[in-house]
């Protein structure tokens, strides 16, 4: 069994609020991350998949189908967007990269088996880095 | 507690099976299968597990590991054509995920760690690609 990892990078804004607290309670659980014109950050996303390696062509997982999976239905959707005001699931939660990596992970699970139809190989790991300081990783166990 | 030490190589690669016919093998690998070969900077992570010993304050001697990666990673592999020079990969396709597990299987058997084992092997292919080995039982 082997680990491939790839990663890829988007652009976006976002604003951390959230309508169930006031403005007060907004700006002092979010600071500067409140502001209501919204900030942006490089995002680095890594995606971990596990698979036997195939004898035919030493491959766990074909970068190419991988790649062509993460950028329809993640990097397509999420660059260069405004994350609150053009993600759907953002109208109703907090734009938080907790919040981004799960969906990210439940886009990439959904779509998986229309790329991947076989047994594997499986999606391991989602990692997002906001920023080289801040990072966050859902597993592939998670939800299921 | 992990201890990973890094090294580099340098090498070229033709991610093609000898196998298969030209047509199937550019479908398959693309780019990457150009006969000419095309190379790239790899780097190796390799990680120890175990635990320190109370008089040396160390899992393992780092010099001894430096040295069992140069003679078995560095010096065959660095500026190497791999399909051409460096065995098994005149029989198999040196994919990264190939790479990693050759490189576990080279050095495990030179490693004898009273207080520890091989953890993995992480290899880079490219800064945005990268694969994990943690052996056959893993």
């Amino acid at each position: 069994m082997i680990h491939v990892t790839r990663r890829y990078g988007f652009s976006a804004s976002h604003r951390l609020h959230t309508p169930s607290l006031s403005e007060e309670e907004n700006r002092i659980l979010y600071g500067k991350c409140n502001n209501p014109f919204g900030h942006g950050h490089n995002y680095v996303l890594e995606v971990s998949v596990r698979g036997p390696v195939d004898g035919r062509t030493g491959r766990a997982v074909d970068p190419a189908e991988l790649d062509r999976l993460v950028r329809e239905r993640v990097i397509d959707e999420l660059d260069h967007k405004n994350l609150n005001e053009q993600i759907d699931e953002f109208q109703r939660i907090v734009p938080t990269t907790e919040n981004l990596g799960l969906l990210i992970h439940s886009r990439l699970q959904r779509a998986w088996t229309e790329v991947f139809p076989g047994p594997w190989p499986r999606l391991e790991k989602v990692r997002i880095a906001e920023t080289p300081r801040n990072i966050f990783e859902v597993d592939a166990n998670h939800g299921s | 507690m992990l201890i990973t030490r890094r090294i580099e190589f340098s090498a070229s690669h033709v991610c093609a099976n000898p196998s298969l016919p030209d047509e199937e093998n550019r479908r398959l690998f693309g780019a990457a299968s150009n006969p000419h070969g095309h190379g790239h900077n790899y780097i190796v992570e390799v990680t120890i597990e175990g635990d320190p010993d109370p008089v040396s304050g160390m899992v393992l001697d780092l010099k001894e590991l430096k040295a069992i990666l140069n003679a078995q990673v560095v010096d065959r592999f660095d500026h190497r054509f791999l399909n051409k020079e460096v065995p098994p990969f005149d029989r198999t396709v040196p994919t990264v995920e190939n790479i990693a597990i050759e490189i576990w299987n080279r050095i495990q058997p030179s490693l004898v760690l009273p207080r520890g084992k091989l953890h993995s092997v992480r290899v880079y292919e490219t800064p945005d690609l990268y694969v994990d080995y943690f052996g056959e039982a893993q």
